[in-house]
Formats: C-alpha cells, sequence, structure tokens
C-alpha cells in the first residue's frame, strides 16, 4: 500500500530557527558593531559545544553508547559529531563498562595522556562503583584511579540517561573558568591522585 | 579395539600396580586419582602408550577443599584422545602448606598457561615450570583469590556499606 500523500497538500514553509539550533549568546554588553563578554564564557561556549570524546568501552554500556551515537539519538547533535580514538585529540574521556584492575593502570595512562583541560564521565554502575561485580578482579569506581566529573548511573543506562550526562558535563564546561585548572583545588585534586 | 574405561583402568593397573590408583567414575567418565610425585609418569605413559593416546590436554584446574586435611588442594588434569574420542580425568593432591606439583609443560606445551592459571588462583607450586606468574589478576596481588579463606568481595571498597548489601 502506498503512504498517504500528507505532508504536501499543504505545504508549510521550511523555518531555518526550527533546523538550525544556535547557541546562545553569554551574558554581555552589546551595541552597535561591538559586543563585551568574559573570555572565560566565550571559551566556555566554544568548548562546550564542541566536545571531542573519546570512548573508553569495555561491556555493555559500550553497546548503549553505540546506540547514543547513532542516528536515532544522535550524539552529534551535541556538538559531540567526532569522537576520536586517540587520547590526544579528545578532552571528554567516557568510561563505559566494568574496569578490571588490570585495565585500571590503562585507563589510567589512557587519562594521562589527554590534554588538559579534561573532563571524565562515568557511565553506568560498573564505572561509578563497580557495580554488580563487587569481587576480587574488579576495580571499584573509576574514581579509585582518575577523577570523574559526571557519573550517569544504570546497568545499562539508556541512550537517554547517556545524553543527559553528556549534557551535565556541557554544563561544567560551559561554566568553567579558564583559570581553573591553575587553581590550587585543582592542583590539590589532582595530587590526590598522584597526578602532577 | 575401542577404549573402554574398564581397559583404560586395566591398563593402567598393568603398568603401575594394584595399589598405585583409586578409580571412580562419574556420568561415564574415566576419573582416577594418582600419587602426587608419579604424575608426569602417569601422564607420559598415557600419552606414550599406542592403545591409550591421551595426547590433548584439554584443562588443568585446582580445587580446594579445607575439609580434608593434608589434602585440601587437588589439581585436576583432564585428558582426551582425539582417535578414540575419550576422555579421562587425572587428579592429584597436596597438602596446602606444601603446594609443590612436578609440571607438566615437557610434555604438554598447552600446560603453560594453564599451570600458571592454576598457580594464579590457587597458588600451586609447579616446580620445572619455564615462567611461573600470575596470568590473569594483577602482578601486585598478593593472595590466591579462589582459596576458600579469601572472601569473594573485594576487601579495599570503603564505600559500599555492607548492611545494603545483606553482608551486615
Amino acid at each position: 500500500m502506498s503512504r498517504p500523500v500528507r505532508f504536501n497538500i499543504h505545504p508549510i514553509a521550511a523555518d531555518i530557527k526550527e533546523a538550525v539550533g544556535v547557541a546562545e549568546a553569554p551574558e554581555g554588553y552589546a551595541g552597535e558593531g561591538f559586543f563585551t563578554t568574559k573570555l572565560s564564557s566565550v571559551v566556555g561556549l566554544a568548548r562546550k559545544n564542541s566536545m571531542w570524546p573519546l570512548p573508553f568501552a569495555t561491556s555493555c554500556c559500550g553497546i548503549e553508547f553505540m546506540a547514543t551515537m547513532a542516528s536515532h539519538y544522535d550524539l552529534a547533535r551535541f556538538g559531540a559529531e567526532r569522537v576520536g580514538f586517540s587520547p590526544r585529540q579528545c578532552d571528554l574521556l567516557m568510561v563505559m563498562g566494568t574496569i578490571a584492575k588490570k585495565m585500571g593502570p590503562v585507563l589510567r595512562q589512557v587519562y594521562l595522556q589527554m590534554a588538559e583541560p579534561r573532563w571524565v564521565i562515568a557511565v553506568g554502575a560498573c564505572a561509578s562503583s563497580g557495580g554488580i561485580f563487587d569481587s576480587y578482579s574488579v576495580l571499584q569506581g573509576i574514581d579509585q584511579i582518575i577523577p570523574v566529573d559526571v557519573y550517569v548511573p544504570g546497568c545499562p543506562p539508556r541512550p537517554e540517561a547517556i545524553l543527559d550526562g553528556f549534557m551535565k558535563i556541557q554544563d561544567l564546561v560551559g561554566q568553567e573558568s579558564i583559570r581553573r585548572r591553575n587553581s590550587e583545588q585543582y592542583k590539590l585534586l589532582m595530587n590526590s591522585y598522584g597526578i602532577e | 579395539m575401542t577404549l573402554t574405561n574398564d581397559s583404560i583402568q586395566q591398563k593402567l593397573t598393568a603398568q603401575f600396580g594394584e595399589s598405585f590408583f583409586t578409580f571412580s567414575e562419574q556420568y561415564g567418565m574415566l576419573s582416577f586419582e594418582a600419587p602426587k610425585d608419579q604424575n608426569l609418569k602417569v601422564l607420559q605413559f598415557l600419552y606414550d602408550e599406542p592403545t591409550l593416546a591421551f595426547r590433548f590436554l584439554t584443562d588443568i584446574c585446582a580445587v580446594h577443599d579445607p575439609e580434608q586435611p593434608g589434602k585440601e588442594l587437588s589439581v585436576v588434569y583432564h585428558l582426551h584422545n582425539l582417535v578414540e574420542n575419550v576422555r579421562i580425568r587425572m587428579k592429584i593432591y597436596t597438602a596446602i602448606e606444601d603446594p609443590k606439583i612436578f609440571t607438566a609443560t615437557r610434555l604438554f606445551e598447552s600446560a603453560n598457561w594453564m599451570e600458571r592459571e592454576t598457580y594464579d588462583f590457587y597458588g600451586v607450586n609447579f616446580v620445572g615450570h619455564p615462567n611461573l606468574k600470575r596470568i590473569l589478576n594483577v602482578d601486585e596481588m598478593d593472595y590466591f583469590p579462589l582459596r576458600k579463606e579469601f572472601p569473594l568481595e573485594d576487601q579495599t571498597r570503603i564505600d559500599k556499606d555492607d548492611q545494603m548489601f545483606g553482608r551486615g
């Protein structure tokens, strides 16, 4: 059976505002031909809408991430079109799945190879806390070896939850001061993980 | 001539004597216990004897049973005759204080990793093994996790409330 022709009977003129998302301008003073705002806000705006995620997928949460990346949920809508597979290029480490203790040093090395600023999202119960694997061989949460910015609960979380976690990361990135990574607190945090 | 459990048993007793083995049969599979220091001789005989020809080592594993003093650890060899498609099982018992067993790596190359795994989880010391170190667990691990005296749960966790997990 052919599809009923419904959409062409009363055609609606395409509205570019519905198709293209435009990021809101940060707070500032605008006048004719000029706009002033904080450098932090502009840098944050640029960073948060152009995240380069590095997927570190070890198990079923990784499958959910593949769905998140694919056309239906489409992580690219949030400015994360390019998933990099080199830690040197990426600024968001997405850890999805059970991290065995033997995998711990590998994950830590991947984190160390990323350039500042870098963010980490722990997707799923296993990455966040070890999950059901309360066992001699499984790391009880990746925050034992690297600092984590956002935890996404679920076993595994649905793609919507991963997107929600990603948007939380975007909020963090957008609001972060460009001087945060030089601050004393940040150095203390890094030192508590044994990272210089 | 087909290889039956009875014929295997007869050949083994004819070679090693009446009181050498303890035979049993579970679900149609011949299983026998051999003296600890003779495991290589038995394996070699099973390999070389043309009518037996158990030339494929399917698996080596260990079992820890703290209820049996002096025989706490047992190492189990699963052997397969690929021509006749017959499988047998050989068990070696050892005390946990001195878990020394001769390595089977000279006879079976595949025993290398299997013995490393058995060492990794049960601490069985395979004498003569070329590279006896941990294979699956982290190198820093200082115990043998599948021995019964060690709890299964990760002991380094600090953020989990035992009561929430029904262990209070």
